[in-house]
């Protein structure tokens, strides 16, 4: 806990989380290696209705990226076609120079390194904390294999490291449904981390969260930055201000903005559709 | 309890355990009451009850079956009976092809309804049933084929839901309608019947019956084993997860279709094991087990007994057949709606079944 006050207002907040999210930076790995994600041109269309609209974004390998912007944006909808849920009309994405989602499955893409974290915490609640864990644990998936499959100690150390780091290790053989909302959220961050993925799409993470909830979430995310890339989709601009080192402001399915939080925040165009409301 | 020293899960579980050592008293105690007890004492338990009791043990190995998939993986099967059904026609074909010239008609190799018909030779796919262990083999070859076909198409597509509970009625109503045709060569309405024996024993004699009630309880046990083995590994616990949270499953990487095949076909095989054993202890298998209601019925049977925990699903379908042999003998036009009440009483009441009135370890499930 950083102990920051919230009294000092929002750029206090923003003020006292610098050493943090500089850490992030840091450990963040030259460009040349990791995987960039690329969106280019999207375009999706529900009966006419445009949730994306020419879309073009990347994420570096590394980095904390956060997505705001108001209802309908189409923050959602990026994330459905990144994950392969929603198929784009037109557009491309592809993750590294070699990996063309738009072309694999489901749990393809996941195979290949990237998880994402729902709006509503979905952990299942009839299965321990550690069961929740070990079900994401990253590796072979099918349906004979799981039948005979032993946890490895390694895999047993892994998982009680991701319990360690999201702080749910004495509720380690407590039912999932039993936790509070906060913790949901971080059991689900946690299962995300069990797949090692090199991409974390976090939709809403502090989403009717206390304050402390809150706080220790945004520490959360930030140490994850580095090793993995992290997308944060968030509609608390509190938050956001306290994490983000670059941030990119969708409106009616485009991208109205991106760069430095500050930068962002200065825009005319953001202030009128978004910050400024 | 992830870490505890694994016991095999089975024997780890004591409901589990109280079950199976029911199962074994009662495989061993019926066949003592009925063959060794004389005729006159109180103890003795008659060859009517022996063969009721068969009959009851192979509907509880169909509820295990539809309560493994439905109760752990959230699938809603209402066309079980089909594969109960075409189990029970594949050991039907063997049975029909052990009375040989002993048939009204007397011909050497085919069953009575052939020769009724005029046919002359027998069908290409009746070949091989004259051998035992030929139909062992497709008694779980065929309803497990089927489950696989039907599952492929249906899970690949997303077909979930009540929309997958219709087209199973459909499925075993479809099946019906086939096999009702004098032309698919199943003995249409008639179906098969006045089997002699099985692997040269007496069908009829007591000792016959006790024995096929033995083997039914060990089929039902391994079945509640096996599917407890499953269900205790992490193959179980993403069969729970997909019940509980399809989507979220199959983003953790999962192909929840394959999954879901899987254990349809095992379910469907299983189902199948159980209408084998069923035909030779009631004496006739004919369309009427297609009858779409039937796989409503074992449905019920679960409800009542409690979905998702095995044990329940088989102590529902002895309690319920048991109340509709009652029923259907004391006060016949009542039955339909004894069950109905039972169903409506049971899902306000009891929503939990009969199972759900045990006390439970905290997080059972």
């Amino acid at each position: 806990m950083t102990g920051d006050n919230p009294a000092r207002g929002p750029s206090g907040r923003r003020d006292a989380w610098r050493e943090k999210r500089e850490a992030a930076i840091r450990r963040q790995p030259s460009v040349l290696r990791g995987d960039v994600l690329y969106l280019q041109h999207l375009t999706v269309s529900f009966d006419g209705f445009k949730a994306l609209d020419d879309l073009t974004l990347h994420v570096d390998p590394g980095e904390l990226l956060c997505v705001i912007g108001p209802n309908g944006a189409g923050k959602t909808t990026m994330m459905d076609v990144v994950t392969g849920k929603t198929r784009p009309d037109e557009g491309t994405v592809w993750f590294g120079n070699e990996i063309n989602l738009l072309a694999l499955s489901e749990p393809e893409i996941v195979q290949v390194g990237i998880g994402r974290k729902f709006q509503k915490p979905t952990v299942f609640d009839f299965l321990t904390v550690f069961e929740n864990l070990e079900l994401a644990l990253a590796g072979e998936k099918a349906f004979w294999h799981t039948v005979f499959a032993r946890l490895r100690p390694r895999q047993r150390e892994r998982i009680d490291e991701v319990l360690e780091t999201t702080g749910l290790a004495s509720q380690r053989d407590g039912q999932a449904g039993t936790l509070a909302h906060g913790q949901k959220q971080w059991l689900e961050i946690g299962m995300l981390l069990m797949q090692d993925p090199k991409l974390l799409l976090v939709d809403e993470p502090v989403a009717g969260m206390t304050p402390q909830e809150t706080e220790r979430t945004g520490e959360l995310l930030l140490s994850l930055a580095g090793q993995h890339s992290v997308v944060v989709v968030e509609h608390d601009m509190e938050f956001v201000r306290a994490i983000a080192n670059r941030v990119a402001v969708l409106h009616e399915g485009r991208v109205l903005a991106e760069g430095n939080m500050d930068a962002v925040q200065g825009d005319p165009r953001v202030i009128e559709v978004y910050l400024g409301a | 309890m992830a870490i505890a020293p694994r016991l095999p899960a089975v024997i780890a579980d004591r409901a589990s355990l109280v079950f199976l050592a029911s199962l074994a008293a009662l495989a061993l105690a019926a066949p003592i009451l009925n063959l060794a007890v004389p005729e006159s004492s109180p103890l003795h338990l008659s060859s009517y009850a022996v063969g009721l009791i068969g009959k009851y043990l192979c509907y509880a190995m169909l509820a295990v079956a539809v309560d493994f998939i439905w109760g752990f993986c959230g699938i809603l099967s209402l066309g079980h009976a089909a594969f109960f059904a075409l189990g029970g026609y594949a050991m039907g074909m063997y049975l029909m092809r052990q009375i040989g010239p002993r048939g009204v008609y007397g011909h050497p190799i085919l069953p009575d309804f052939m020769v009724f018909l005029n046919w002359t030779e027998l069908p290409w796919f009746w070949y091989g049933f004259d051998q035992f262990w030929f139909a062992l083999v497709m008694v779980a070859l065929v309803p497990g084929a089927l489950a696989f076909v039907f599952g492929w198409l249906a899970f690949r597509s997303r077909v979930t839901g009540v929309y997958l509970s219709i087209i199973t009625q459909a499925l075993t109503y479809a099946l019906m309608l086939a096999f009702f045709r004098n032309d698919m060569g199943f003995g249409g309405n008639n179906g098969f019947t006045d089997f002699k024996d099985l692997l040269g024993f007496d069908l009829q004699s007591d000792a016959t019956r006790s024995s096929l009630l033995v083997a039914t309880a060990v089929a039902l046990g391994a079945s509640y084993w096996t599917c407890r083995a499953v269900l205790a590994s992490r193959a179980g616990r993403v069969l729970r997860a997909i019940r509980d949270a399809e989507s979220r499953t199959r983003f953790l990487g999962y192909r929840v279709d394959a999954y879901k095949l899987w254990v349809f076909v095992l379910s469907a095989v299983l189902a199948g094991v159980a209408g084998a054993l069923y035909v030779p202890q009631v004496g006739i298998i004919n369309p009427g087990e297609f009858e779409p209601i039937n796989s409503i019925e074992v449905v019920i049977w679960v409800a009542v007994g409690g979905r998702g925990t095995l044990y329940g699903a088989a102590a529902g379908a002895v309690l319920v057949n048991y109340a509709k042999t009652y029923f259907t003998g004391a006060l016949p036009e009542l039955w339909l709606y004894a069950l109905g009440a039972m169903f409506v009483g049971f899902t306000i009441l009891l929503p939990h079944g009969l199972a759900g009135v045990l006390p439970r370890r905290s997080g059972g499930r």
